[in-house]
């Protein structure tokens, strides 16, 4: 009895010893990005690529999502905004909801599970048919020519797509509540530009979405590097980095957004 | 894919996300409004400020015309000192007043700023005399079940 | 300058706590073509990989032209790797270049040579290989035996001093197989390289390699020219060239009694 439970108490610390490992093993992978970026500036086609397969691949889903949880958001602020006769303010509802929140969130959200998760299973199958290995044979340092530029191509994407998301939202909320309702075009945009404002709310969105954008990549490429060269290893680890990239997006909104608007 | 074709992609890309920023910056935000270009600051005492925010617009004439810098609360006289940001280009009489009002029954509330007649005009640094609390619908409706008894204290009177 | 491209002195290496090799003594002379043989899971790759410098040695020395490979920083091993050229046991080409971008790798990666002179070089290796025709394909649009030809073709790439091949015949048929063999026989020769060539292809390796060795659980059990291979009466070594079942050889990796995994025990 007593036995088992001072199992199940080891147990829990194991868990917790391997987890504080994981993560300082991933900050230091982080350090090494970083260390090893040089040569994929002064090569930056290889970035350009990266950019290709994480931005430009995801850019039918990033708008087609924003369009629609645009459209979502004219239809439902309007329901709720007209039981106070407050119509005119759709504007402000729809784009402060994206510019802030659901812009950088939703768009990262889908970037993890459209990007990251391809970069994970690209890197793990690359180190599972030893083509990592091939490449330190070759006297070519794998993080600085596989690793990095993929972190710079999908850091420079994510605020560009997060930007996008954004703005095809306003244009769907624009599209229901004054196309479509027939809310004043007038007071739409002059409400939404009397609140929006661009230091507190376009930058700090902006900002927000960089910081996912490291985030996701980061975990993407450490999951991928880090998973064990087999079928199964890199199946499970593409599936982590949806599920952990998710999580550390929610939790990073909630701190940066306590951060941000405190007191607004 | 061949390199040209790829470098256009990224291209077409990098330029809409570009947009994209440019867009809210300018057409959904406000930059390009007063918020670079010159200000001054000057400063107004209220009784009871409502649900006044920071950034809630001063508005002249319906036309916006600065915005609120700062909230604070003066330990001396327990009132709120709220500072302003007006355009440089709009500048207003000293005894000009300032009132705290909705947009809409619910809306968002805001700072009237109503010009005065004095000759001389607003500085950085002035406190304007004559202010106006915000309107409580506690207080109001209060008032309105009351309003046969002489019920004084209310918030929404001016302020010396 | 020794007349030794590759000294290993007691070598041992575990993974973890699994001893892999066990006091490997090896030499490899500049210009000669040396194959590694034994039975499964013996230790041929681990080997190969601590003479790139993939692995440390647990202990022993190990030299590649003179230096102790296991005691280079990152910078000297890098250094010494771009004279090496590594024929992985799968080919491992980059599944996201073509054919021709993959032999241009290196190329690409340690010179500033024009496009034209890379373009020269690729065809010229990929002519060596007998694939020139196919250097427009992707990895996923080849052969096993044509993946492992291209991936040869890259290792050659900036003529290194050293190739290190891990099974280079397995999966080929029998005339690729003969023309692999002469390949590595003629560029060890014309580029005045060193080959070490794992494999488990008896016949094929005899008649072309200058030395063998026979690693048996991670010691070497027995070593010579082809001739005297072919002539030794060493069971072990009687039991591999002539493909026997029964001999020193155990085809089970260490089991216990199989009638006690059927449940038959007792
Ligand atoms: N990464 C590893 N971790 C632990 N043990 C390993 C690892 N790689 C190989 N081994 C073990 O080391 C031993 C030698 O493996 P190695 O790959 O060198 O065999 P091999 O001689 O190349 O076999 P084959 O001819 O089948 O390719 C095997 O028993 C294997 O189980
Ligand atoms: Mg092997």
């Amino acid at each position: 009895m007593i036995e088992a439970l001072i199992e199940n108490v080891r147990g829990i610390g194991r868990r917790t010893i391997d987890r504080v490992w994981r993560m300082g093993v991933a900050a230091h992978f982080f350090v090494l990005v970083f260390l090893h970026s040089g040569p994929s500036f002064r090569r930056f086609h290889l970035i350009i690529r990266e950019i290709f397969s994480a931005g430009v691949l995801s850019l039918i889903i990033i708008l087609v999502s924003g369009l629609f949880v645009g459209m979502v958001l004219g239809l439902q602020g309007y329901e709720t905004l007209q039981t106070y006769g407050a119509e005119e303010s759709l504007g402000v509802l729809v784009s402060l909801s994206l510019v802030r929140e659901l812009g950088p969130v939703v768009a990262a959200l889908l970037f993890a599970s459209r990007a990251g998760s391809a970069i994970t299973a690209e890197i793990g199958l690359m180190k599972a048919t030893e083509q990592i290995a091939a490449m330190e044979m070759m006297a070519v340092d794998p993080i600085a020519r596989v690793v990095a530029p993929r972190f710079w191509g999908a850091v420079i994407s994510m605020p560009l797509l997060a930007a996008l998301f954004s703005a095809m939202g306003v244009l769907g909320g624009y599209l229901v509540g004054v196309v479509l309702i027939g809310v004043d075009a007038g007071s739409f945009w002059s409400q939404m530009q009397a609140a929006v404002d661009f230091k507190e709310d376009v930058l700090n969105g902006v900002i927000k979405s960089v910081v996912f954008g490291v985030a996701i990549t980061i975990i993407a490429l450490f999951e991928g590097y880090d998973a064990p060269p087999t079928a199964e290893g890199v199946s499970r680890a593409t599936t982590r980095t949806v599920v952990t990239s998710s999580l550390a997006i929610l939790g990073l909104d909630f701190v940066l957004t306590a951060f941000m608007f405190r007191g607004v | 894919m061949q390199r040209a074709t790829l470098d256009l992609w990224v291209g077409i890309f990098v330029v809409a996300g570009i947009v994209a920023v440019l867009f809210l910056a300018l057409k959904v935000g406000n930059l390009g409004g007063f918020d670079n270009s010159e200000t001054y600051e000057i400063r107004a005492s209220f009784q009871n400020i409502g649900g006044l925010k920071a950034r809630a617009p001063v508005k002249s004439a319906g036309v916006v015309v600065g915005r609120v810098a700062e909230i604070g609360f003066d330990s001396k006289s327990y009132e709120a000192s709220v500072t302003l940001k007006l355009d440089a280009r709009y500048p207003f009489p000293r005894d000009s007043s300032a009132s705290i009002m909705t947009s809409g029954l619910l809306g968002e509330q805001y700072i009237s700023l109503d010009a005065g007649g004095e000759e001389k005009m607003l500085v950085n640094g002035d406190t304007l005399k004559i202010t106006q609390g915000a309107v409580v619908l506690e207080n109001l409706i209060g008032q309105f079940l009351y309003n046969k008894n002489d019920s004084q204290t209310d918030s929404a009177e001016p302020v010396q | 300058m020794s007349d030794n491209l590759i000294e290993i002195r007691d070598l041992s290496f575990a993974y973890g706590r699994k001893l892999v090799l066990k006091g490997i003594n090896l030499t490899a002379h500049r210009g000669q073509v040396i194959a590694i043989m034994g039975n499964s899971g013996c230790g041929k790759t681990t080997l190969l990989r601590l003479i790139g410098g993939a692995l440390k040695p647990t202990s022993g020395s190990l030299l590649v032209d003179g230096v102790d490979i296991g005691r280079l920083d990152q910078d000297a091993l890098y250094r010494l790797r771009r004279r090496m050229g590594m024929l992985f046991q799968f080919g491992a080409l980059f599944t996201d270049m073509s054919v021709f971008e993959n032999v241009a790798f290196q190329l690409r990666e340690h010179t500033d040579l024009p496009e034209e002179m890379i373009r020269d070089l690729v065809f010229m290796k990929l002519n060596a290989v007998g694939l020139r025709g196919a250097h427009e394909l992707m990895p996923s649009e080849l052969s096993g035996g044509m993946a492992r030809r291209v991936a040869l073709a890259r290792s050659i790439a900036l003529d290194p001093m050293l190739i290190i091949y891990d099974e280079p015949f397995a999966g080929l048929d029998p005339i690729s197989l003969g023309v692999t063999g002469n390949l590595i026989r003629r560029l060890t020769d014309t580029l005045g390289m060193t080959s070490i060539v794992v494999t488990h292809d008896v016949q094929e390796s005899l008649k072309m390699v200058d030395y063998v060795y026979f690693v048996s659980e991670g010691v070497i059990v027995a070593q010579g020219t082809p001739a005297e291979i072919k002539a030794s009466d060493l069971p072990y070594v009687h039991q591999f060239v002539h493909g026997e079942e029964n001999g020193p050889v155990p085809f089970h990796y260490p089991a216990p009694d199989y009638a006690l995994d059927l449940g038959l025990a007792a």
